[in-house]
């Protein structure tokens, strides 16, 4: 039990700090700090605009969504690029429980992620002049958390993926745009065609966004506590379908003898 | 005639080169698509349903950005990356014919994701784009790839000695498309902002792009002022490409950055 518990933290951090090449300073605070803030003041002038929406709408939206960044990266990088420096082979052949070895990787990215969404949504709220109530920052904080773990888990498939492709940058840039229509993040779902609106229901950030935008409407904690539920529903949906697709490729590549082809 | 060979045949093999990356050419048509859908569904779903088609037009733009953001600002660091750069440095070529060459096929690649980008507001959102100008339409597009080519040159070689630069050039996406009106007026951003979009040519190329289409202001000027623009970026890179250069050497870090 201790052993998987070292795994889990310690082999997690590491593997994070060791093949998430995005933690220098220069790609880091680009990447994770200036990009949101653009992608918030962009969807802001659109909606001024186009009238659809007030700036809270899009601050919320884009700063919870921004999160997915190191999600899906972070995720992918985390164990895809153990193919690129050739240590998959040792992680696979080790005795290490593959729940705690693949899961473990995941609590860095989380932190990432709530991490990119806090700053969003302060610093785009300073920046729009957008007023959260102080009674929301507390419930925000554990709805940006659920969501960004939602995310995680749609990662995990994704990092899945990245066993078998080559490009993890080319499936984590698809995802993320699929998320950006999808998830209600620049366009209330309402307003989206009915599938599209459906098919939201079944990705993670659809209703952390919603119960975020309602609990800066005012609204209590109990009264988005089912969209809360609902959010970490889909994360472990996602997560079980990645984890299982991880053991599904090291079998197959075990099997086909495919561990260092992409 | 030979800088002509040399800056024409860079630009094919180059244009060949990125057409077979799943990064630079699937994804950097896909990628401006997602925005633009976005952004049709917020002027279809807003109270402007009749500015469908200058959503259009400014989002078929972005994919020309966004496919020379990224790659123009690792340009430097991929030649680097792959043991070409000091071959093409002692090169008898002066090293700005052989990047210029680079940057503009990045942008060149854009092309696809502005067809893509108009037909899916034609298919998918049934916007009819009907041009009142269109041979100025047809310059107005060779006139901002161009341009923005030579915006990718100079940002290629300002960023030398930045290791990541690609991080920067990320960055650098949404602010384009944001400062130069690709989606939204200018006029909507506050009075210090403006002049920021007035000395980045894709701010003109776009407006020349809309103007032909909708028969608006002076789109003609606008080209003028696109092409322009673009001249001078490449040569504060041609001139910039002779500083940094001359630092390599006499420092001996060409390889080392």
């Amino acid at each position: 039990m201790s052993n998987s518990l070292r795994v889990f933290f310690i082999g997690g951090l590491t593997s994070y700090r060791a093949l998430f090449n995005w933690l220098s300073p220069w790609i880091l605070i680009p990447s994770f700090f200036v990009a949101p803030l653009f992608q918030i003041l962009l969807f802001a002038y659109i909606g001024r605009q186009t009238g659809l929406e007030d700036d809270r709408f899009y601050v919320i939206g884009n700063a919870i969504q921004y999160s997915a960044i190191p999600c899906l990266f972070a995720m992918a990088n985390t164990i895809a690029d153990e193919r690129f420096t050739q240590t998959l082979g040792f992680i696979l052949v080790s005795p290490a429980k593959r729940l705690p070895l693949f899961v473990g990787r995941a609590l860095p990215v989380i932190l990432s992620g709530v991490l990119v969404a806090a700053f969003g949504l302060t610093v785009g709220s300073l920046l729009l002049h957008v007023h959260l109530p102080a009674s929301a920052i507390a419930p925000l904080a554990l709805v940006v958390g659920v969501s960004a773990a939602s995310c995680t888990g749609l990662g995990l498939a994704n990092a899945a993926l990245g066993l078998r492709v080559r490009e993890t940058a080319v499936s984590s840039n698809i995802i993320f745009g699929f998320l950006l229509i999808f998830c209600g993040v620049n366009v209330p779902l309402q307003k989206l065609p009915a599938w599209m609106s459906t098919a939201a229901q079944g990705l993670p950030l659809t209703h952390g966004i919603e119960a975020a935008r309602r609990l800066a409407e005012g609204q209590g904690l109990g009264r988005v506590g089912g969209l809360i539920a609902a959010e970490a529903l889909v994360g472990a949906i996602w997560g079980f379908l990645g984890y299982t697709s991880l053991r599904l490729m090291e079998v197959q590549s075990r099997r086909h003898a495919t561990l260092e082809r992409a | 005639m030979r800088t002509v060979r040399l800056l024409a045949l860079g630009w094919a093999f180059n244009l060949k080169m990125l057409s077979q990356s799943a990064f630079d050419g699937f994804l950097g048509v896909l990628w401006p698509l997602f925005f633009a859908t976005i952004a049709f569904f917020m002027y279809r779903a807003g109270r402007n349903d009749a500015s469908l088609l200058y959503a259009s037009l400014g989002a078929s733009v972005m994919g020309v950005w966004s496919s020379t953001s990224v790659a123009a600002s690792s340009a430097v660091q991929r030649q680097r990356r792959v043991g070409t750069l000091e071959l093409v440095v002692a090169a008898p070529a002066h090293f700005s014919l052989v990047m210029l060459p680079v940057t503009v096929a990045m942008s060149t690649i854009g092309i696809y994701s502005m067809a893509a980008t108009l037909f899916w507001g034609r298919f998918l959102f049934h916007i009819h784009i009907h041009i009142v100008h269109p041979l100025i339409f047809c310059v107005a597009i060779p006139a901002i790839v161009l341009s923005i080519g030579m915006l990718g040159f100079l940002l290629s070689v300002t960023v030398v000695r930045y290791r990541t630069a690609w991080a920067l050039g990320n960055m650098l996406e949404y602010r384009i498309w944001l400062v130069c009106g690709f989606l939204v007026p200018v006029s909507l951003f506050p009075g210090w902002a403006r002049p920021f979009s007035w000395v980045l040519a894709p701010t003109w190329g776009v407006n020349a792009i809309r103007g032909a289409a909708l028969g608006t202001g002076s789109p003609l000027r606008d080209v003028a002022v696109c092409i322009a623009l673009g001249l001078v970026y490449a040569a504060l890179g041609v001139l910039l490409t002779e500083t940094v250069l001359r630092s390599a050497r006499r420092t001996a870090s060409l390889a080392l950055t």
